[in-house]
């Protein structure tokens, strides 16, 4: 369920300059709005693309708040790479569908 | 009218928002392959155009996501992502609401489709409208299979909207034509980007081009997944074509690999009778 909410929120994000603009202004006020772990709060904080896609957030929505965060494309990519590196395979979501 | 045009082709958001990092030759063999691809469609005369797409959590996420949708507004707008990213600026396209009702009401005759009066266009109908209809000047439908959150939908499912679409278009006196928009195989957007396995995605374009209906549904997820990626997913669009065109075969115009676009660029069209 908590995979939901992060991707929801970054959904939303998406979706709606006005919710931009308010994570832009404080983002502590929108990320308390999600029931999320503490992991996951700490990630969405700091950005931490890596985490954000070991977690199992779909590309789909995290290429998006990455370039929100000013990841240029190679930088996206090669921030996911050092997330596994430094957490381990993808956890739930599609990435992680293959259990071999 | 009988449906006028069934095609397909890519719409990576890299064909035209990360041009520049592509092979030059490659790039403008794929944009010439649009214009042949656009030529195609205009020469049918249509009156409106179906973009059957695989969106990417644009409208449709794991709160209430459609197995199938269809777009029933005036307008709509795109594209949602930032404007510089996919190097297309944000523009109103015009719908046609109410040829959109008169469809999707044949369509549920046999499709439990969702319809939406909003939609905001990712570059999964954006960079396709980009090369096809530069002008922006044909009304577009929009429709969505879901190609991404699992449980996702069946591909011998994706074969009946594709003829549930066509009978809907065959039913109404307008020239309506449709493009399927999605990718093969593909990683978009994970750290395998740029990854394509040219042979998959051939042996898939040849049971499309053939429209063997029993050879395209019968990938597993889990297959489609180990060699092919979650990109490969979106052979439903490409699949929802073919059982549009059900009965005539098709061709593939354009297939060539572009790692920088992060798929096997592709166009395909079906000859339909009469066309």
């Amino acid at each position: 369920m908590s995979l939901y909410c992060v991707q929801k929120l970054l959904y939303q994000l998406n979706r709606d300059p006005e919710l931009r603009r308010r994570f832009a202004d404080d983002a502590e006020a929108v990320i308390a709005a999600y029931a999320l772990t503490d992991e996951e709060r700490d990630a969405l904080r700091h950005a931490d693309i890596g985490l954000l896609y070991v977690l199992g957030v779909n590309g789909q929505l995290l290429m998006h708040y990455a370039a929100l965060h000013g990841f240029a494309w190679q930088a996206y990519l090669e921030a996911m790479r050092e997330g596994i590196r430094r957490h381990g395979p993808v956890r739930a979501g599609v990435y992680a569908m293959l259990k071999d | 009218m009988p449906l006028v045009f069934a095609g397909a082709c890519s719409h990576a958001p890299g064909i035209t928002g990360r041009g520049e990092r592509a092979d030059p030759v490659a790039r403008e063999a794929l944009y010439a392959a649009f214009d042949q691809l656009r030529e195609m469609l205009e020469a049918t005369r249509p009156g409106a155009l179906i973009v059957v797409a695989a969106e990417h959590f644009a409208n449709f996420f794991m709160n209430n996501m459609p197995a199938f949708a269809i777009g029933m507004a005036d307008h709509y707008e795109g594209p949602i992502e930032d404007k510089a990213w996919l190097g297309i600026r944000g523009r109103r396209i015009a719908g046609a609401r109410e040829l959109s009702q008169r469809l999707i009401a044949q369509v549920m005759q046999t499709v439990d489709v969702a319809y939406a009066e909003e939609w905001l266009f990712d570059h999964g109908i954006m960079v396709p409208l980009h090369f096809l209809t530069p002008r922006f000047d044909l009304p577009v439908i929009p429709a969505n299979i879901n190609c991404q959150g699992p449980p996702l939908t069946p591909l011998h499912r994706a074969y009946d909207f594709g003829r549930a679409l066509r009978r809907a278009c065959d039913s109404v006196p307008e020239r309506v034509a449709l493009i399927g928009t999605g990718g093969l195989s593909h990683w978009p957007a994970t750290p395998n980007s740029g990854k394509i396995n040219e042979a998959w995605d051939r042996d898939f374009l040849a049971r499309w081009a053939a429209n063997r209906r029993d050879d395209m549904t019968s990938y597993s997820d889990e297959n489609t997944y180990r060699e092919a990626g979650h990109g490969g997913f979106e052979i439903r669009t490409f699949i929802a074509v073919a059982g549009a065109a059900e009965g005539a075969t098709g061709e593939v115009l354009f297939y060539r690999p572009i790692p920088a676009f992060a798929v096997g660029c592709t166009t395909a069209v079906m000859h339909l009778a009469g066309n």
